[in-house]
């Protein structure tokens, strides 16, 4: 037996409890900045076990995503909530346990009709993967099958993708977007002296990394076609340095360098990208999203189609994300006032 | 040539694992915050440093080493300032090393008072 | 094939226990952001079971090279790069929701809101 396999088996299976034990303790305990720093590790171990099954393009969006802009959010909210929880009542959590065993035990029955893990004989591997697998580099000729798949094959349903992640912070906006007292330009310097002269460790470093962040971004952004990339990854991977930006040197200094509109205008500029590049193809005389007629050739038109597409994406995804960040922040920043004006202005 | 560099590998992962095993066990079991920083940055230098130049000897010399080199850098420069700011971060909110001596305890509250107020 | 034996299923049901406790935690705790937790918990299994189901033993990345034959099936990735794209879109939903909500009630317990709730009805 080949010990490659024998040892991707194990570790699998390794990392499989790994999760479970974290599984457990976020159950278990109380203190909710342990609870989001454990579910950050639960996204992270994820992401390593995406490695081991060989599924890189997912295991790095779950990184980006999962273990980064999720615990920043959830960090966001717990900072302008509670960060304690109550206990739980014993009679609620064994009626609980009793379903979720039920439930259970319908899987593991349910399961026993499946093919065995790493099958290659299974049904899912002869329908229609095969023909992405072996007709991909004629039809389209990228390297990286996923993004082929993603952008062209089913490019529809990324556009769908696309905007529910421009609803989605549409609605954060709608919902908590208001509510920032705009601080006056005296407050304003008092506040960024003091930023200035405390925290020098973090300025220095972080006006080191922050070029090679956007870079890595942008390296990302195209370089999904030949290696695991794309748009979402990059998306988050840049606004990661936006964010980043935000936290050290303070929210007013963060929208002074990338006002609101220009989040707003970006946001919507990627889907608009995206579902352009399917009316262009409209205008040339092909069906929506096709990209066969967007060049001289097939393959060149399929080429152009993607970037453009990813690129999209890549625009919205930044924009949700650093507009998600600046809204919790800014209601932060009411919340602090609000308690200091004894109920005064800050409060819709 | 190949076993040399096999060998070497297995050499410097194997050190580097038993340098994560030893800052994970001093993670569980050192009594003070600021101990506990201590074994966790043992973790994020030798332990890590090894296991990517074990790594590296794998790679020879590719694209991937010059990759390896660039992530090591990252880490080198990202896990010191993660550190420095937890350990900001406790002091501003009366998490106290426990010493011994008087003036230790002095240089404590100095600590304290220069970065107050930092968020 | 006999080494198709392990793990077999053996994974696909710690897979299950992992979406039982994401369950359980959405289903017996109170506190909202605990059971977006719970919710992320059970999201990230289920992504785990999808793409257990995609690998082929002896096979590698679906990343086209001329010189490897067999890969693993890049179908669920594409499903399951969306599905973590939307799922963490409507956590930040539910974490805006859970704002304004405590600046409502002034508690993000669930007990507590059904309380409050019933006394004003």
């Amino acid at each position: 037996m080949n010990i490659e396999i024998i040892t991707s088996d194990v570790l699998n299976v390794v990392t499989l409890l790994f999760m479970a034990v974290t599984g457990i303790a976020i159950a278990r305990i109380r203190n909710l900045f342990a609870v989001v720093m454990l579910s950050g590790i639960y996204s992270l171990m994820g992401a390593t076990l995406y490695v081991i099954l060989d599924a890189v393009d997912v295991a790095f969006t779950e990184a980006a995503v999962g273990a980064g802009a999720s615990t920043v959010l959830m960090i966001g909210t717990l900072a302008l909530t509670s960060a304690r929880e109550n206990a739980t009542g014993s009679s609620q959590a064994i009626k609980a346990a009793i379903v979720c065993t039920f439930v259970g035990i319908a899987l593991v029955y349910a399961s026993l009709d499946m093919p065995y893990f790493g099958d290659p004989s299974a049904p899912i591997h002869h329908h229609v993967a095969p023909r992405y697998l072996n007709d991909s580099m004629a039809e389209i000729g990228l390297p990286n099958v996923v993004t082929s798949v993603l952008a062209s094959y089913r490019g529809y349903d990324t556009m769908g993708e696309a905007f529910v992640i421009f609803t989605a912070a549409a609605g954060v906006i709608t919902l908590i977007g208001r509510g920032r007292r705009e601080k006056s330009p005296s407050e304003r310097k008092t506040d960024s002296q003091n930023i200035m002269k405390r925290k020098i460790v973090l300025r220095v470093v972080s006006k080191l990394l922050i070029p090679f962040i956007l870079l890595f971004g942008l390296y990302v952004q195209w370089h999904g076609d030949f290696g695991p990339g794309g748009g979402f990854q990059a998306g988050v991977i840049f606004g990661a340095a936006f964010i980043l930006y935000g936290l050290i040197y303070g929210l007013g200094t963060l929208r002074a360098a990338l006002p609101s509109w220009v989040t707003r205008v970006i946001l919507a500029l990627g889907v608009l990208l995206y579902a352009g590049t399917g009316v262009v193809s409209m205008i040339k005389d092909a069906r929506f999203l096709d990209y066969n007629v967007l060049a001289s050739t097939p393959t060149g038109g399929q080429h152009v189609g993607i970037l453009l597409v990813e690129f999209g994406v890549g625009m919205t995804v930044f924009a949700a994300i650093v507009t998600i960040f600046c809204a919790f922040a800014g209601r932060a920043a009411a919340d602090v006032n609000t308690v200091s004006d004894q109920g005064g202005a800050g409060n819709d | 040539m190949e076993m040399i560099l096999d060998i070497v590998s297995w050499v410097l992962i194997t050190g580097g694992v038993i340098f994560c095993l030893i800052g994970g066990y001093g993670l569980i079991s050192l009594k003070d915050f600021y101990a506990r920083l201590h074994a966790a940055s043992l973790i994020d230098t030798f332990g890590v440093g090894l296991i990517f130049i074990g790594l590296m000897f794998q790679a020879g010399f590719t694209l991937v080493t010059a990759k390896l080199i660039l992530i090591l850098a990252f880490i080198f420069f990202t896990s010191p300032t993660a550190t420095h700011a937890l350990a900001r971060a406790a002091i501003n909110h009366d998490v106290l090393p426990e010493v011994d001596t008087e003036e230790e305890r002095e240089l404590v509250r100095k600590t304290k008072t220069t970065t107050q107020g930092t968020p | 094939m006999t080494d198709l034996a392990f793990p077999g299923l053996i994974n696909y049901w710690i897979v299950f226990l992992l979406m039982m406790i994401g369950l359980y935690i959405v289903i017996a705790h109170e506190n909202l952001i605990k059971k977006i937790v719970g919710l992320n918990v059970f999201q990230v299994s289920v992504f785990v079971f999808y793409i257990s189901m995609a690998k082929v033993k002896g096979g590698t990345a679906p990343i086209l090279d001329g010189t490897i034959e067999v890969f693993s099936n890049p179908l669920p990735h594409v499903l399951i790069l969306t599905a973590i794209v939307v799922g963490v879109a409507t956590t930040a939903l539910g974490l805006a929701l859970v704002v304004r909500i405590q600046e409502s009630y002034n508690t993000i317990e669930d007990n507590e809101i059904r309380d409050i709730e019933e006394r004003e009805d």
